[in-house]
């Protein structure tokens, strides 16, 4: 984020889009409905589905999947066109507009109609009321990064965001809500095929340099895989060996059935987890580690606020804390490793990584600290880009609308677009050993419009089986007018209806983020099946020899 | 804050803010008001009128909380017309409810027994004549015991003014107020989302954590500040420890950034993972192709890996091993992992599942 959570409550207007932020980001949720009911708020919700939210809002513009692009243009198009930008702001602090105007020039209001299904009135009425808020807060999370134009939508939102003066400014700013609690430490830390710690390319022999100085060893300078490109190098035969710490991605990668391929093709597999999980089955050896309630670290927020993580209780049995098991084999690699805590650890990212330069365990006790942070008197940057970008001025990106790789037929005539819900979190590892979650959401649920629902004889609550052009899964309809006609929508927390048997490996060609949000399906109501015979997704759970892997298995159903 | 309004609380003179109430000087001054029903960053509502005061010049007690100060404002916080009031108030509200606090979940931590201590009550003089509610027990995560409610509202408040989840609402049932969901529901058919908050504002043992019911006292259990693993938004937590065990976990740090001691489902409730019998708890290693996976020690299991990645590196080059570091994982094991594989292996092939 380039603003503060904080902030959100007191700006003047916040505009949600592809972030269903009570369910996913609940706190934040809070604070955007706060916003508007304590403090007079106004809130745009840009999202296909009818999530909470709209309920609180005073416009809600229900595009298309995938439109985004479309949309955002429209917006820019009625902002320009009727002169409401922050012409001085555009002037002194950006440059690029005039391609951006030529660009939008083509999104008529009539026009983003016809692409995305928002009314034209509509979206003049959203544009008006983004242009005339005094400050105004964009949120948005993987409805936006998660489709193959996610980079662009990215930018479009970007660019509405400096149109109007709203980056760097209290209150304002362009603000991706993460997922997972630390993605933005694990990118700030070099967890990335192209950069090291702090965000220096690989690439860079200065960089580089540097690197090998502090770790006494040559570096590569190449760029290294993605994830996906990772399981096609595993199934191409070119990647061999493969490390996973903490991840799950048999369930969690776009195209399942492709990735259980690849790991069974690797000569070597190392998972390192807290639980036996569908990932760790394939593996030649599993390591098992501390839950974060049972070390010493920090994590970084989605607003680049670092905190402490702290040991509250033991690991069970002989497991162990993940950076010592990296020490032990950062040593037997020939990296000698002496850190004795955490402490000393970020000790060393503080000498090589200059935000982080001045946040210690000492300043932490008394606070959390927001990088940039270049030094111990530094009070941490509640919000970005104040005087300048950080390359100077602003880029105006002029991006044009395409469509979704793959898009309805008659063959497949749905579309189906994924997501999470309240109760659960990622794979479900965790939440599903939690009675309340499963209390309230026991199960996977495909969410259907009434009409196709009617159309196709699927009934509420009746098993419904979901086909794309990779696989199948089946999984109870919910019948609601949540998702619009024409798109269903399932989560990705239960293996029994592993959504990501469907969903399209197309990805981003920038950020390399997968298509998520947009493939196409059919629906047809299941023979009458009951759920457990639906249970097909935890095939080979009885390969590890513990107690461990049955009980997951009923853990998760009590 | 913008001061410059003099007033005189209990004999001494106080410089306070022109939007601060008697409340609020006070406890900047340190000096002591009783409160109930108050709840910071929520309406004052003044409904309890336990935090009652006499200011000169005024018939009646004021609520504290609600007065706002003025100028040359005399008050006085601790005279016998303002005792006997908070008294009655406090002899009142233990009548009306069921407050046996040897079996409740709140002892030691409850406003209700600390205002009896403090009016130093032996009984109250009424007869004690708690509603006969059933308790609420058909969810796991909240237990509501209405009988012991105090009517004080600030559940109402935290869940429509802090979470905004507008879920709570007072409503009459027969003779008597209530607090619930709406068509007096319970939590689980409503449209409750258990971020917990209700349960955190409740001054008494009205609405406690469900798990935490005999899992330890308070004055029994450590507390530990981390940060939620869950989502991004990096919610700020107190975890009570009470035998080596995780039985309830709070919102940290009433003004504490990011969430100022609001917590979600999944931070309040989602950490019955953690001591969870599935858990991993020893190095496991297939020792044969195609065998199964077995236990071993750790210098087995990590020189294991070592022995495979130099080989795999001797045959294929650095680039044939590939690794996955965690978005769940801490800044220093990201940090490390990805150390391991680019001065350790020699490959910058090195991602996490954040894409995703
Ligand atoms: S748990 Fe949260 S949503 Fe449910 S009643 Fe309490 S405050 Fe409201
Ligand atoms: S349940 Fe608790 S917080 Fe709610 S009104 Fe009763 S005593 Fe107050
Ligand atoms: S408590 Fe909920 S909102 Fe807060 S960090 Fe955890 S998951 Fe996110």
């Amino acid at each position: 984020m380039t603003n503060s959570i904080g902030e959100i409550e007191f700006s003047d207007l916040i505009l949600a889009t592809g972030t269903n932020t009570t369910e996913n980001h609940p706190v934040i949720g809070a604070a955007v409905k706060r916003a508007v009911r304590r403090n007079n708020g106004k809130l745009i919700v840009i999202d296909p589905r009818k999530i909470d939210l709209v309920r609180y809002a005073d416009l809600w513009l229900r595009q298309k999947p995938g439109t985004d692009v479309a949309v955002l243009n429209g917006l820019m198009n009625v902002i320009i066109g009727e002169s409401l930008h922050d012409a001085a702001y555009v002037a002194a602090r950006t440059e690029g507009f005039d391609a951006l105007k030529a660009v939008t020039a083509k999104y008529t209001p009539e026009r983003v109609e016809e692409i995305s299904g928002v009314p034209a009135d509509d979206l003049r009425k959203a544009a008006r009321m983004y242009a005339a808020a005094g400050r105004a807060s964009i949120l948005y999370a993987m409805g936006i990064t998660q489709h193959i134009s996610g980079t662009n939508n990215v930018k479009s939102i970007a660019n509405l965001a400096m149109l109007c003066g709203n980056v760097g400014i209290e209150g304002g700013g362009v603000n991706p809500l993460r997922g997972q609690n630390n993605v933005q430490g694990a990118c700030d830390m070099g967890g990335l095929p192209n950069v090291f710690p702090g965000y220096r390319p690989v690439e860079d022999a200065g960089a580089r340099a540097f690197f090998e100085e502090a770790w006494g060893k040559a570096l590569p300078g190449k760029q290294g895989l993605t994830v996906v490109e990772i399981t096609k190098g595993a199934l191409e035969g070119t990647v061999k060996a493969l490390y996973i710490m903490g991840e799950n991605p048999l369930l969690s990668d776009p195209d399942l059935s492709h990735v259980e391929e690849a790991l069974k093709q690797l000569d070597f597999l190392v998972v390192q987890d807290i639980f036996p999980t569908e990932t760790a089955q394939f593996a030649d050896v599993v390591l098992p580690s501390a839950s974060f309630a049972e070390k010493d670290g920090t994590f970084t927020n989605t607003e680049r606020r670092v905190q402490r993580v702290r040991k509250a209780v033991e690991p069970p049995g002989t497991a162990r804390q993940d950076w010592k098991i990296l020490s032990d084999l950062l040593n037997r690699m020939g990296v000698p490793a002496r850190y004795g805590s955490a402490g000393d650890i970020m000790e060393e990212i503080r000498r090589v990584t200059p935000s982080y330069r001045g946040i210690t365990y000492g300043r932490l006790e008394r606070g959390s600290l927001q990088w940039p942070c270049p030094n111990e008197e530094h009070p941490g940057t509640a919000y970005l880009h104040r005087d300048r970008f950080t390359r100077g001025l602003g880029l105006f990106h002029a991006v044009e609308y395409t469509p979704p790789a793959e898009l309805p037929d008659g063959e497949y005539p749905l579309i189906l677009s994924t997501g999470r819900v309240l109760y659960h979190y990622h794979t479900g590892t965790m939440t599903r050993l939690s009675s309340g979650s499963m209390e309230r959401v026991p199960e996977s649920l495909v969410e259907i419009h009434p009409a196709d629902a009617e159309r196709l004889k699927v009934e509420d609550g009746r098993p419904v089986t979901v086909t794309s052009r990779r696989g199948s899964v089946t999984a109870k309809a919910r019948v609601t007018e949540k998702s619009p006609r024409g798109t269903v929508f399932m989560n990705f927390h239960f293996a029994e209806a592993a959504v990501n048997r469907l969903t399209h490996p197309s990805l981003d060609p920038v950020g390399k983020i997968p298509g998520f949000k947009v493939c196409a399906v059919r629906v047809e109501a299941a023979r009458d099946a009951g759920p457990e015979t639906s249970i097909g997704g935890r095939a080979g759970t009885g390969v590890l020899s513990t107690e461990a892997a049955s009980s997951v298995r009923g853990g998760g159903n009590t | 804050m913008e001061r410059g309004v003099q007033l005189t609380i209990d004999g001494r003179s106080i410089e306070a803010a022109v939007d601060e109430t008697i409340l609020d000087a006070a406890r900047r001054y340190g000096i002591f008001i009783p409160t109930l029903c108050f709840l910071e960053r929520t309406t004052a509502v003044g409904a309890c009128r336990v935090c009652v005061v006499e200011v000169a010049g005024s018939r009646n007690l004021v609520a504290s909380c609600c007065m706002p100060v003025s100028p040359g404002m005399v008050v006085r916080t601790d005279t016998e017309k303002v005792r006997a009031a908070q008294r009655m108030i406090v002899e009142l509200l233990w009548a009306s409810g069921d407050h046996n606090c040897l079996t409740c979940e709140r002892n030691g931590s409850c406003a209700l027994q600390d205002l009896v201590y403090f009016f130093r009550i032996e009984k109250p003089r009424f007869e004690i004549q708690p509603p006969g509610y059933p308790v609420e027990k058909t969810n796991t995560m909240i237990q509501r015991d209405l009988n012991k409610c105090v009517l004080c509202g600030r559940c109402v408040r935290a869940c429509n003014e802090i979470q905004v989840n507008e879920v709570l609402d007072f409503f009459m049932r027969g003779s008597h107020a209530k607090v619930g969901p709406a068509f007096d529901a319970d939590y689980i058919d409503s449209s409750c989302v258990f971020c917990g908050e209700c349960a955190e504002a409740c001054p008494v043992g009205a609405i406690t954590m469900k798990k935490a019911r005999f899992g330890g006292r308070p004055w029994e259990t450590r507390t530990v500040r981390t940060t939620c693993a869950y989502c991004g938004v990096g919610c700020q937590m107190d975890l009570s420890i009470h035998e080596g065990k995780i039985v309830s976990v709070k919102g940290g740090g009433k003004d504490t950034p990011p969430n100022r001691g609001s917590l979600c489902v999944k931070g309040r409730f989602g950490m019955d993972f953690i001591g969870h019998p599935s858990r991993l708890k020893t190095p496991l290693v297939r020792r044969t192709k195609g065998g199964k996976l077995e236990e071993a020690g750790w210098e087995e299991a990590l020189d294991l890996i070592a022995s495979k990645f130099k080989a795999v590196r001797e045959a294929r080059g650095p680039d044939g091993i590939a690794g996955l570091s965690s978005a769940r994982c801490t800044n220093e094991e990201n940090y490390l992992f990805q150390k391991f594989m680019r001065a350790g292996i020699g490959t910058n092939n090195v991602d996490h599942c954040a894409r995703l």
